[in-house]
């Protein structure tokens, strides 16, 4: 999977995580890099070079204040020549809400959000199943497996034409569907999506917010026990080292 | 000065959220004879001389690439605003 050659151990993996004007949640997402025994290279948006790192985290927030289109100024930034770059050779790359906006408008990814069905901004605790175990960011879990992560967004409907979710379903690229409650009116529940060589995941919900027992979503361990998003990391960690 | 007038539409095919809400509100009003909105964008592009061919021609390419994404919006006009009442489609 990857595209780096010096993670040769977990310790020493490092994942680049890239804030853009408006991003919210990028020291969220290298926290939750570090919590998963990786070291989180902070990138900007502005700066082509990724650093020599082992992948990329596109974190959640508003970035360009979602002007035009979600995600939609910022796939044209140095950064993501980059990745886009990167991405087709093989690293991994995870889109976290925005960031997944920001992967669909680069074309790393297919579909595309529109906003929430009900026109509200939505924030909840969100049951997922895991639908493809198989990729760079959820070799840790197992198919089928119900997962509890926070949710929030604006336009986080996901919709694509009728051909390519026939595509995404018989390819298995579908990674996570919404359990319970469609919360937005995505397309047959879709939550999350990858790519076919399963490096480039993405999705609305925010793992990187369920990373840390303490700070995370109400579980059957206790009230913010929660730590279900932890294993997307520890995920690509074990992709880097087994490449 | 020239200006290229871009519209951008919601596909058909895509739920139109922002429509829907206000097709709701307006029979609050008494306008009761509408039974759909949909709500798109319109961009006016400004150049410093004519609105040439090759002009109009990088409109439509900034329409394609920029202004619109093909999986959810389609381009419905990029014209000249000049000539506007001319109703010129691209």
């Amino acid at each position: 999977m990857s595209t780096g050659s010096s993670s040769s151990t977990l310790s020493s993996a490092r994942i680049g995580v890239i804030t853009f004007p408006g991003t919210l949640d990028d020291r969220d997402a290298a926290r939750a890099v570090r919590l998963a025994g990786g070291v989180p290279v902070p990138l900007f948006h502005a700066d082509g070079d990724l650093q020599g790192v082992d992948a990329v985290v596109l974190p959640g927030g508003f970035s360009y204040g979602d002007y035009l289109r979600a995600g939609a100024i910022s796939r044209f930034a140095p950064a993501m020549d980059a990745v886009v770059d990167a991405a087709r050779g093989g690293m991994p790359v995870l889109g976290i809400c925005n960031g997944f906006q920001v992967l669909t408008e680069s074309h790393l990814l297919p579909g595309s959000m529109v906003k929430n069905d009900h026109l509200h901004f939505v924030c909840r605790e969100q049951v997922l199943a895991v639908e493809n175990a198989g990729t760079a960011w959820t070799n840790q879990y197992t198919a089928g497996q119900r997962i509890t992560i926070p949710l929030k967004n604006q336009d986080g409907q996901f919709v694509a034409d009728e051909r390519t979710l026939d595509e995404l379903e018989g390819e298995g690229r579908v990674a996570f569907r919404y359990v319970g409650t469609n919360p937005n009116g995505s397309r047959r529940d879709i939550a999350g999506i990858t790519n076919s060589a399963g490096n480039v995941v993405g999705l609305m919900p925010h793992p990187e917010h369920a990373v840390e027992a303490g700070f995370g979503p109400d579980s059957d361990a206790g009230q913010r026990a929660g730590t279900d998003g932890l294993g997307f990391f520890t995920s690509v960690l074990a992709s880097l080292v087994h490449a | 000065m020239g200006r290229v007038v871009v519209e951008v539409m919601p596909k058909p095919e895509i739920l139109d959220p922002q429509g829907k809400a206000v097709v709701g509100a307006l029979p609050r009003l008494g306008f009761t004879q509408f039974s759909g909105v949909r709500q798109g964008k319109r961009f006016e592009l400004e150049v410093e001389g004519e609105v040439t061919p090759e002009v109009l021609e990088a409109a439509r390419q900034a329409a394609e690439k920029l202004l619109s994404n093909p999986v959810i919006e389609d381009v419905v006009r990029v014209a000249d605003a000049s000539q506007e009442s001319s109703g010129a489609v691209a």
